[in-house]
């Protein structure tokens, strides 16, 4: 018995440590990047371009917003209607298994390899060179299994009477889906949106290598861009201003915590929506 | 004349219909085209460089010399190996403990204000993590131990962070979807809370708990922006865990900008030897949750 008590207050201390050393962690980095940057960014800080004695990071955010608004235009349809043909046209069988597992693949291939291939297909052999469009399009295939997978999970939770309900009221399979299926997938499907959103604003590696690190604000999508990310990386890989990584940090930061808010008040209206009914 | 109209009109709509249809398939099949385009371009690419260095001298060579041509990525892949070894051990230990915590322990008003900043931690970008590394491990390391603070412990640390809200959040939802029943039966027979949590429940929950390590390791041995802040990027064996280490994932990082010719092909491979382990990686989560399946 007191065998037992020894073992409990051990594994109860361990447990209470790893979770003090998880929210520490957050709590740590947030907080650190949080006080040292927040004091860097002023209304100048954004809304400056980055030449000469001026620091701004203008131009990064045009760049990223393109980046997103271009991956997002591609992929974002591509998924949906891939989402739509493996949830509602589908028989099992091997090419819904072979669509799964490339799917799945993606998922797990590592950002790096996405900027390789972008690299020597988009910029080399496409001769799109390093701009905004190379790195668009091959973010636009990395964020894709998120798309196809968030978007097929909402689509499930669309109950089947609805369906047969449209269907009994001589409504064709495509009218069915346009007017009652993704309607009452909005929501599932602007969380994908989300999330999407939140992988390219984090994504470093496959930008590096596709759109490139120049500093002034893009033309068109045939220019090269920095993104915020990159800049970040920049900044501190060649040590250039710690001042403007702390700031560009907690400007990224904010992104991601207003991204996650969207997300889970999102996830919290579903979840309502789905118990309602 | 009215009926023959009507005719053509349902016909119109029916072919419309079928066209809509092999438009949707179309676009599923996107995802199976790029993943070959993706494949086929980085082996393409990155075998014969193999070949013309030999796979022997590649895999197993110790020295990266681009500028006389020895290409050797033994110390690499052992930087990748030991620093994704490291963090995974450490961030299962902690994550699975940490969920247990919030699927068992918590109260629920704690639990629903963790469970964000769990969230938080794994949207927040991993240069960032990077970042935080050089300037705040970096120099601890370096102030504690010495050697300039850029190490393989440096990497271990923040991989280990990065890694864990992946087991924490799915070893959670692992360990909340055993069935009541399981942990009420326990209970009953006069087994403690704790005993019950680790003699039952994850059991219970291991094939899910081993998924969320699988995709943690994913994500360690794939990380590269991060990793090249605070590893030092020498590309040599390390002597302990306080030695320089180069990854990989970031000898493509670092070189990819001005390299040619073979050098170039010679970093593709290193994609090549990457893209294995990744594939070795899903076959071992396969191979387990099909084990599972079978047992259960």
């Amino acid at each position: 018995m007191r065998k037992v008590r020894i073992a409990d207050s051990i594994l109860k201390f361990l447990i209470i440590g790893s979770s003090l050393i998880s929210i520490g962690a957050l709590l740590w980095i947030v907080g650190y990047i949080v006080i040292n940057g927040l004091p860097h960014i002023t209304w100048e800080f954004i809304s400056t371009e980055y030449k000469g004695d001026q620091t701004g990071i203008l131009p990064m955010i045009i760049s990223t917003a393109y980046i997103i608004g271009l991956s997002l235009l591609i992929s974002v349809p591509i998924g949906i209607c891939s989402a739509i043909y493996l949830v509602e046209y589908s028989k099992p069988g091997n090419l819904i298994r072979c669509i799964r597992f490339a799917t799945e693949s993606l998922a797990g291939i590592p950002s790096i390899i996405y900027g390789l291939f972008g690299y020597i297909f988009f910029v080399t052999a496409l001769k799109l060179r390093m701009s905004i469009l190379s790195g668009s399009i091959t973010l636009s295939i990395m964020i894709l299994p998120l798309i196809i997978r968030t978007t097929e999970e909402a689509l499930k939770a669309v109950p089947n009477s609805y369906r047969e309900g449209s269907f009994a009221l001589g409504a064709s399979k495509l009218t069915t889906i346009t007017r009652i299926i993704l309607p009452s997938a909005i929501q599932g499907i602007l969380t994908a949106v989300i999330l999407s959103v939140g992988r390219i604003v984090g994504e470093t590696a496959a930008l590096y290598l596709t759109a490139g690190m120049v500093t002034r604000i893009p033309d068109d999508i045939m220019s090269s861009g920095r993104s915020l990310s990159v800049h970040l990386y920049m900044l501190a890989k060649e040590g250039i201003s710690f001042e403007q990584a702390f700031a560009t940090a907690t400007v990224l930061l904010i992104i991601v915590a207003v991204i996650n808010f969207i997300a889970n008040m999102l996830a919290s209206r579903i979840k309502k929506a789905t118990t309602a009914r | 004349m009215e009926k023959s109209k009507l005719k053509i009109k349902s016909w119109k709509k029916a072919k419309i219909e079928k066209v809509v249809e092999h438009m949707f398939l179309i676009c599923a099949l996107i995802a199976i085209l790029s993943l070959l385009v993706i494949i086929g371009f980085i082996f393409a690419k990155g075998l014969p460089a193999i070949l013309k260095i030999g796979i022997v001298n590649f895999i197993f060579g110790m020295e990266w010399k681009p500028s006389e041509e020895v290409f050797g990525i033994f110390p690499m892949i052992v930087a990748s190996l030991l620093g994704t070894a490291g963090a995974v051990l450490l961030s299962t230990v902690i994550g699975v403990f940490t969920a247990i915590f919030l699927a068992e322990i918590a109260p629920n008003w704690v639990a629903n204000i963790f469970r964000p900043g769990v969230e938080l931690l794994a949207g927040i970008p991993s240069v960032i993590y990077g970042f935080f590394g050089l300037i705040v491990f970096v120099p601890l390391i370096d102030k504690w131990f010495g050697g300039g603070g850029n190490s393989l412990l440096a990497v271990i640390v923040i991989l280990t962070i990065m890694v864990l809200p992946t087991i924490i959040s799915i070893s959670e939802m692992a360990l909340r979807a055993v069935p009541k029943e399981y942990k009420e039966g326990s209970l009953a027979l006069g087994a403690t809370h704790l005993q019950t949590i680790f003699k039952v429940l994850i059991p219970a929950a291991k094939s899910g708990i081993l998924a969320s390590i699988v995709l943690g390791t994913g994500r360690a041995i794939g990380e590269t922006m991060a990793v090249i802040l605070v590893a030092g990027n020498s590309p040599i064996l390390p002597e302990s865990i306080f030695g320089r280490v180069r990854t990989l994932t970031s000898n493509i990082a670092l070189e990819m900008g001005y390299a040619f010719g073979l050098h170039q092909e010679a970093l593709f491979a290193t994609g090549v030897v990457l893209f294995v382990f990744i594939i070795v990686l899903n076959l071992i989560l396969n191979l387990m949750l099909y084990r599972m399946g079978e047992k259960a």
